[in-house]
């Protein structure tokens, strides 16, 4: 199947869930509705000419102040057929959910966590949905725009530092115990 | 060190404090733990290997158990998420010991302004000797050994 027909396929599949296409330097994109993910998602792996047996990139983006405010971005490669494509789902923030692909490709499950660990975006139906990177005592998450970009979250207590006085390294504390 | 030779029919001797003596063994037998976590473990190991030869200093024995370690040197990004294994580690060395931060992500986070990196690990354990680089040169970390060396010379020692 030729690279620029992939768009003109798909829309015609899916006339209601697909809201936009666009083509640039050879890379096709398809933005839809979330609800159909999955059902899309299932299509391009199982259609005979398109095949995209390998789910290549899973990620979002954060459009702050924007509406929808999320964006999540999907990436396949058929390895048989030698083709790309982009999905592209908007996800509001009052509704902060998109179905899960980890039922489809068993690798979407850690991307998914991925996401959900730094967006805060809930994948529904996922097998474990929980923090891959952060730990699980972190609060919010860290890809946001409105994540404050000081705000650390330390395990251990953050000495007092004297950066114009002595530190009180071994040498020092050792005078301290005679 | 200070020392004063003496000779005699039967036999020399040195004399010299117990203190100095103490720093100046201190000084040349440094056991490191190298607590390497990124890039600058490269640069550990070129200064390490027989191009430079740490080994000249009195540095060479890398200890991978930190209870067998005088000298943890801390080589790379060292996240929050990292930073309870570090004190960790620093806690189970016995006294008396030194640390030194090998590199900038060490030293300050450097580039790494964010939620995931500590801002330098002297919020975490105290820091002897810092040593900074993206990475290092090996020169730089010789001459930061051997200013550690000079410090280690220099400070209290005590038998107990």
């Amino acid at each position: 199947m030729d690279q620029n027909s992939i768009l003109d396929r798909v829309k015609k599949e899916f006339p209601d869930l697909v809201l936009e296409t666009h083509s640039r330097l050879g890379q096709d994109t398809v933005i839809i509705s979330k609800s159909g993910i999955v059902e899309i998602a299932r299509f391009l792996k199982e259609d005979e000419k398109l095949k995209f047996n390998m789910l290549a990139d899973l990620t979002a983006v954060d459009y702050w102040k924007e509406k929808p405010r999320f964006e999540v971005v999907y990436h396949f490669l058929s390895m048989e057929n030698k083709l790309r494509l982009r999905v592209k789902a908007r996800v509001e923030e009052s509704d902060c959910e998109i179905p899960t692909l980890s039922g489809l490709w068993p690798g979407a499950n850690w991307y998914e966590r991925e996401v959900f660990d730094m967006f805060g975006i809930r994948f529904t139906g996922h097998p474990d949905l929980k923090r891959i990177l952060m730990y699980p005592d972190f609060e919010g998450h860290p890809l946001r725009k409105d994540y404050p970009k000081t705000r650390h979250q330390p395990l251990v207590e953050y000495r007092e530092l004297n950066l114009h006085g002595n530190e009180n390294t071994t040498t020092s504390r050792k005078k301290e115990n005679d | 060190m200070e020392m004063t030779s003496y000779s005699s029919p039967k036999g020399g001797f040195v004399a010299t404090s117990a203190n100095q003596f103490l720093g100046w063994g201190r000084k040349y037998s440094l056991f490191l733990y190298p607590f390497i976590t990124a890039c600058c473990g490269m640069e550990y190991m070129s200064a390490a290997c027989s191009h430079y030869d740490i080994d000249r200093f009195g540095a060479g024995l890398p200890r991978f158990s930190a209870r067998q370690a005088d000298l943890l040197l801390v080589a790379g990004t060292i996240t929050e998420k990292m930073a309870p294994v570090l004190k960790q580690v620093h806690e189970q060395m016995c006294l008396p010991k030194w640390v030194m931060a090998f590199g900038v992500c060490t030293c300050t986070g450097g580039f790494y302004d964010n939620y995931a990196v500590v801002p330098g690990i002297d919020r975490i354990v105290p820091v002897d000797i810092y040593v900074p680089g993206c990475p290092p040169r090996p020169e730089t970390v010789l001459d930061g050994l051997i200013k550690l060396q000079e410090k280690i010379q220099n400070s209290e020692h005590s038998l107990t």
